[in-house]
């Protein structure tokens, strides 16, 4: 299937998508002017890929930051991926960002998905 | 009359480091964020800190917009926006037009935040999260739940009138200064 991947802004996250390689991965800034918008695609894309996942997939997050618009997204993105066999979730933090961590696990109390959480 | 000398003098003496007055769209906030960035980074503060005033401004900023965007059409959509910064603490400030019939609904919103604790505030975001339908650009109490999460103390407003069809939106939110206050 297609490979997504957008090249993150000010506003909006880096996002790649990438099937073959195995890579799901999204980072740095979640702040766009529609959220809906934006994240439609990668939804779009979820849904696609699930219906022929590969085995042990991963998708991680690695964000900076993100507004309350974008959390609502996010969670989307994770109810989508809460149906993919075997799904982990990799949500990364920098050492100091306690709101990124609290975010983090968060999310993991609101989806049926293993978080593992990493510093970096 | 030296406009720009009282202009000066008043944001000496409330302390005020950034200021703007008008619309607010995405670019503005984008601006708005990276000149505010700057100025926190060039004074040396701590890393922890400029998120947290970051992340309560992208909240306060944005709001300006969703709330200019509510007021039917009636595209008076001045605001103020201002950050301050004393020895302890931030104070992101902002301030727009609304139509008086929406006031009784939000300083229910604010109240009710105000009431709750840490623990109450998380519960409340991941309920809104999950429940409240997504408008076309963002949700509405969400941003001020979490610029209360973010914050130190409660949230405090005011509604002055403007005219007798409209009122005045004044949020103001702190962010201490003292890491892990």
């Amino acid at each position: 299937m297609n490979t997504l991947q957008l090249e993150g802004t000010e506003d909006t996250p880096k996002i790649i998508l990438n099937k073959a390689d195995g890579i799901m991965e999204m980072s740095g800034r979640s702040l766009p002017e529609d959220a809906t918008l934006f994240y439609k695609p990668v939804l779009d894309w979820i849904g696609l890929y699930a219906s022929d996942p590969n085995p042990d997939p991963v998708f991680v997050f690695k964000l900076d930051y993100f507004n309350t618009a974008s959390s609502k997204l996010i969670l989307d993105v994770l109810y989508a991926l809460e149906d993919i066999k075997g799904m982990r979730i990799h949500w990364y933090f920098h050492d100091e960002d306690e709101d990124m961590e609290e975010a983090g696990q968060e999310f993991s109390e609101l989806v049926d998905i293993p978080f593992e959480f990493k510093l970096y | 009359m030296n406009i720009i000398f009282n202009l000066y003098q008043t944001m000496q003496s409330q302390k005020l480091i950034l200021m703007y007055s008008g619309d607010v769209t995405q670019e503005i906030t984008r601006s708005l964020l990276a000149m505010a960035e700057r100025k926190l980074e060039v004074a040396g503060e701590d890393p922890a800190i400029r998120r947290k005033v970051f992340k309560v401004m992208v909240e306060s900023l944005q709001n300006i917009v969703r709330h200019a965007e509510q007021t039917d059409g009636d595209r008076e959509a001045d605001a103020l926006f201002a950050l301050g910064r004393e020895r302890d603490r931030y104070s992101v400030m902002s301030g727009n037009t609304i139509p008086k019939s929406r006031v009784e609904g939000l300083k229910k919103t604010l109240d009710a935040i105000n009431a709750l604790d840490r623990k109450g505030l998380r519960e409340l975001y991941k309920q809104s999260i999950q429940n409240t339908p997504l408008s076309a650009k963002g949700g509405a109490g969400v941003g001020l739940v979490d610029m209360a999460r973010k914050s130190n103390g409660k949230l405090s407003f005011q509604f002055p009138e403007v005219s007798s069809t409209r009122a005045f939106f004044c949020l103001e939110v702190t962010v201490s200064r003292v890491p892990n206050d």
